[in-house]
């Protein structure tokens, strides 16, 4: 096989990459914010559950819960397993990435000083008002250099899906070197997830920036 | 009467911090509060503005009550909605600012009044340009806090408070955060309100500054009012001996 053939074969699977990336921070953004209120709930028992939850999710490999959700249904209830790996796969990782960023988010809301909660309390706004217009804006600066962590170490984490064989281009490239045997698909997948990290960077970074008019 | 504060008690944990305060301010009275660290003024301004819940006693504006303890149990609030247009009849100025860092000098003065108080935009906007050139920060409509002295931002702060038109302004050590050359412009500002018959009161560490701007001094210890009265009476011949050793310990 030559290597243009081997890269266009493992090309195609890029977009499967891409689709568990998009659709992983498009869940698991929003879902981190709902686990992180309530990990810091005031009831002891959701608090201390969602603490749990978030202890496990972050305690056992990601593998692990890729084949747990992907298969555990078929073993649990007999219901076979869908066709589609795409969906197993955004569930497992949107909700393990959900758990660490739900830490992110709990780290950033609880550095915010007092005064400004107060300040918010004091000129009449809402509980609502105070976290979406003051609270939240602040606390996503503060935390996006720990979210482009979460977001380039997901784009290496997308090469996991091999382990439910999910068609993405690591999932290819383990193939074609299989029945190859060569270590060149290997080479071809650094380099991609490479390039689509410098993307990444490039874009985090462009963000970091609009957020750079205050201090 | 403005605000009505009476039988006021207040504890943390086993604490008692405020023990049967009352306060009374007239319209256009300026009243300051002098103590020793510890004594409860904070804590005063802070069941005054509802930062904090009291025990039990009676807080009224404009002769509405708006928190009291009928069956000496529990302090009953009004409902949180009727409290959104409480929170217009004061501000509250802080020791340490507490602008919001990621809104323009503009949008700290005008969010408030346009979001909370669902006021015109437009109007709203003038009114806070106006306050800011008032308050000598004409061209920094468009800066951000942390490209402000600690002296522009308190007046900015000043400014945010006032652009919710209260009746009373309360300020909690408004210049302790500021270096001494900048106290000056900030206290300029609290006097210009006084002549303007602004309602305010004041907790200082300014002694001489409370002394010529407030009508009423009051001096606390130990969760008392232990004196209060015209500021000459107060400041030139205290009659509590607490209040004298304060006094020349603060001389020192
Ligand atoms: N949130 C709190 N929890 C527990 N104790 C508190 C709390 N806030 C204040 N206190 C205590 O209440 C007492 C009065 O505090 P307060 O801040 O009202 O004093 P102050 O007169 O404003 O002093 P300062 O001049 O230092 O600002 C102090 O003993 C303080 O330790
Ligand atoms: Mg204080």
């Amino acid at each position: 096989m030559s290597l243009l053939t081997m890269i266009l074969k493992m090309a195609e699977g890029l977009s499967k990459t891409c689709a568990i990336f998009f659709l992983t921070l498009l869940f698991s953004l929003p879902l981190g914010m709902i686990v992180a209120l309530l990990r810091m709930s005031k009831d002891k028992v959701v608090s201390s559950v969602t603490r749990f939850v978030i202890s496990v999710l972050r305690g056992t490999p990601l593998m692990l819960q890729l084949l747990a959700v992907t298969y555990g249904p078929y073993y649990l209830f007999g219901i076979s397993v869908s066709r589609n790996k795409l969906i197993p796969v955004v569930i497992a990782f949107s909700i393990n990435y959900a758990a660490y960023f739900a830490e992110i988010y709990r780290g950033g809301i609880e550095s915010m000083a007092k005064g400004q909660y107060e300040a918010a309390a004091v000129l009449g706004y809402t509980k609502t008002q105070t976290f979406l217009k003051i609270i939240l804006p602040q606390v996503i600066k503060r935390i996006m250099p720990s979210i482009t962590n979460e977001v380039v170490t997901l784009v290496k984490d997308t090469s996991l899906a091999f382990t439910v064989s999910y068609q993405e281009m690591f999932t290819i490239g383990k193939q074609i070197a299989n029945s190859q045997t060569s270590f060149t698909p290997f080479v071809v997948a650094g380099v991609f997830y490479f390039v689509f990290n410098a993307i990444v960077d490039f874009g985090m970074g462009k963000i970091e920036k609009s957020m750079q008019y205050y201090k | 009467m403005i605000l009505e504060m009476s039988n006021i008690k207040k504890h943390f944990e086993d604490c008692e911090v405020l023990h049967d305060i009352s306060l009374n301010v007239d319209s256009g009275e300026v009243v300051s509060i002098i103590g020793p660290s510890g004594s409860g003024k904070s804590t005063l301004l802070r069941c005054a503005t509802f930062l904090e819940k009291i025990d039990s006693g009676t807080i009224k504006y404009e002769g509405q009550t708006i928190a009291h303890t009928p069956d000496g149990e529990k302090p009953i609030y009004l409902p949180k909605k009727e409290m959104v247009k409480v929170k217009s009849y004061f501000g509250l100025v802080f020791q340490q600012f507490n602008l919001f860092p990621h809104f323009s000098v503009l949008r700290n003065v005008c969010d408030a009044p346009i979001n909370v108080q669902k006021r015109n935009k437009e109007e709203v906007e003038e009114k806070g340009r106006e306050l800011l050139a008032k308050m000598g920060l004409a061209d920094k409509a468009d800066a951000y806090p942390f490209q402000l002295s600690g002296g522009q931002q308190q007046r900015v702060a000043i400014a945010r408070a006032l652009a919710l038109n209260p009746d009373i302004l309360f300020f909690d050590e408004p210049t302790s955060a500021l270096d001494p050359e900048l106290t000056g412009e900030v206290l300029k500002i609290i006097r210009q309100l006084a002549e303007e018959k602004m309602t305010m009161v004041i907790v200082t560490h300014e002694m001489s500054f409370a002394r010529a701007v407030s009508k009423r001094v009051i001096f606390m210890d130990g969760g008392y009012i232990v004196e209060q009265g015209d500021p000459e009476k107060v400041f030139g011949d205290p009659s509590e001996e607490r209040t004298k050793q304060f006094l020349r310990n603060y001389q020192q």
